[in-house]
């Protein structure tokens, strides 16, 4: 055993850490946000621990959805995330292309790699757990469509800061969604939070969407103002989403990202 | 398809990495871009590309600026490029790669130009193979089958032989000497490999510091400067 060989290994990573501040912020960043969507959680189970007594399943639908939104989020990016991995980004962009194309394109792939990862999951909930998300009825389908939505604009936000910034901003692509899970109420009412936090929450339309989830699977009631606010929340986002992205297209050509991607 | 750049500069902040770059390349010639590294080379052929946005000046392609998104993707169906920093996904094979590029630049009968590629670059006996998987130099074939797959009119080439062994890097100028003969082909080539640019090139540019210090055929310029070949004449030009 060589100390000093162990210690140069051991400083390579921390030089690392020390130069790089989105990696410290990183490593707080985790265990912050698990502390703070399982407070919330215990908070919510501590206050009203007959809430979900007779209905079976809430929580596993709630995850599902918020699954289907991260796989929507996370599948943008990571047709993104492939091309800058790959080093084929700039043929992309020499190719002749339109940003709306690529958006467009991403889009519609995106939602076949989500549909690949879900589909067996809500497949599995009925066997194993006697419970099926479809019981939701035909607004499920609204549900879906607004979380898949909102997945789309926050992967178009991430990959607007790949593009400008470059690969150093892939930790965002991981983390954006995680730090909406507890601010979004996927498993517990908009009430739970302090109310400083529910005029924040209000304008996520996740909440909206967890909400009307819960108003059908626990009192069967179908809340038609939850889903327009979403729809509406999330055409705003993804128009501000698209504008962003023309706007880093912009950026990044003025900065020369675009030959050096991957790099 | 002509290229022409008018009084054309690139700043990253105050850095000036191009300046007041002035030609014109006509028609189907073969024009050598030398440089050290870091002399705006990448930066002038990222700018040609439409890939970086120039600080003033202008591109005309064929009399049209290529800073107008329309004019941009108009041109760009028609000009390709490789370079060895620029891969192709490695996880698709070599003929769904050339699938993929052959789509996106809306080949017609893109069967057959797949086919005649595979056939002129010897690329059959790896065509199911992932790409990820070849050798650098069967990898620099195909990077050169996707840059014809539009059958360019203008190709701009960033060192398309470095890292080759010299019987694949002839192999490469040789084809694509006689591609450009064959098909009027604009070439701008990038490159460090004096023999190269001498054997493929009618006139050389040399950069130094973002600028054009000097240009010519190879000819003129080794007799300008009273040496034996293109090396020592670049040696000389850019340490004076």
């Amino acid at each position: 055993m060589n100390l000093n060989r162990m210690y140069a290994l051991s400083i390579r990573h921390l030089y690392l850490i020390k130069g790089s501040f989105p990696r410290i912020l990183d490593l707080i960043y985790w265990p912050t946000i698990q502390i703070i969507l399982w407070g919330f959680i215990s908070k919510f189970f501590t206050m009203y621990s007959d809430y979900y007594t007779n209905t079976v399943g809430v929580i596993l639908s709630c995850a599902i959805l918020y699954d289907f939104l991260f796989r929507s989020s996370i599948s943008f990016n990571m047709l993104f995330l492939e091309e800058i991995w790959s080093r084929n980004f700039t043929n992309l962009f020499v190719a002749p292309l339109k940003i709306s194309e690529i958006i467009i394109a991403l889009t519609c792939t995106a939602l076949l790699r989500t549909l690949i990862g879900i589909v067996p999951a809500v497949l599995l909930m009925s066997p194993l757990f006697g419970v099926s998300i479809v019981d939701m009825g035909p607004s499920l389908i609204l549900l879906f469509l607004s979380l898949y939505v909102f997945g789309i604009t926050l992967g178009v936000l991430v990959t607007s800061g790949l593009l400008r910034f470059g690969p150093s901003f892939e930790n965002t692509a991981w983390s954006s969604l995680f730090l909406l899970a507890p601010l979004g109420c996927v498993y517990y009412p908009l009430s739970i939070l302090p109310d400083w936090l529910q005029i924040i929450s209000k304008f996520l339309p996740l909440v909206y969407i967890f909400e009307e989830a819960r108003s059908i699977l626990v009192n069967n009631i179908v809340n038609y103002e939850n889903i327009i606010n979403a729809l509406l929340l999330n055409i705003i986002y993804f128009s501000i989403a698209v504008g962003v992205f023309y706007y880093s297209f912009y950026g990044a050509r003025k900065k020369g990202t675009l030959v050096n991607m991957g790099e | 398809m002509s290229i022409e750049l008018k009084n054309l500069n690139k700043n990253y902040e105050k850095f000036k990495a191009v300046k007041n770059l002035d030609f014109k390349i006509e028609t189907g010639s073969i024009i050598g871009l030398l440089g050290p590294n870091g002399c705006g080379k990448t930066t002038t052929i990222g700018m040609i590309l439409g890939l970086i946005k120039p600080t003033s000046g202008e591109i005309l392609v064929r009399g049209k600026n290529v800073e107008i998104e329309k004019n941009r993707i108009e041109v760009l169906e028609k000009m390709n490029f490789i370079s060895p920093y620029v891969e192709l996904p490695k996880k698709l094979t070599v003929r769904e790669n050339l699938i993929v590029y052959g789509k996106m630049y809306e080949v017609k009968n893109l069967k057959n130009k797949i086919n005649n590629l595979i056939d002129e670059l010897h690329l059959g006996e790896f065509e199911k193979k992932k790409t990820g998987e070849l050798s650098s130099g069967q990898k620099n074939r195909v990077s050169l089958a996707k840059s014809l797959i539009n059958s360019p009119e203008i190709l701009l080439l960033d060192e398309p032989t470095a890292s080759l062994d010299p019987d694949t890097g002839d192999y490469i100028r040789s084809y694509i000497e006689n591609y450009a003969k064959k098909n009027n082909t604009t070439i701008l080539l990038a490159s460090h490999n004096m023999n190269e640019v001498e054997r493929l090139c009618s006139k050389v540019m040399m950069m130094k510091g973002g600028k054009i210090i000097d240009e010519g055929t190879c000819k003129d310029l080794i007799i300008k400067h009273g040496r034996l070949n293109l090396e020592e004449t670049f040696l000389k030009i850019i340490r004076e």
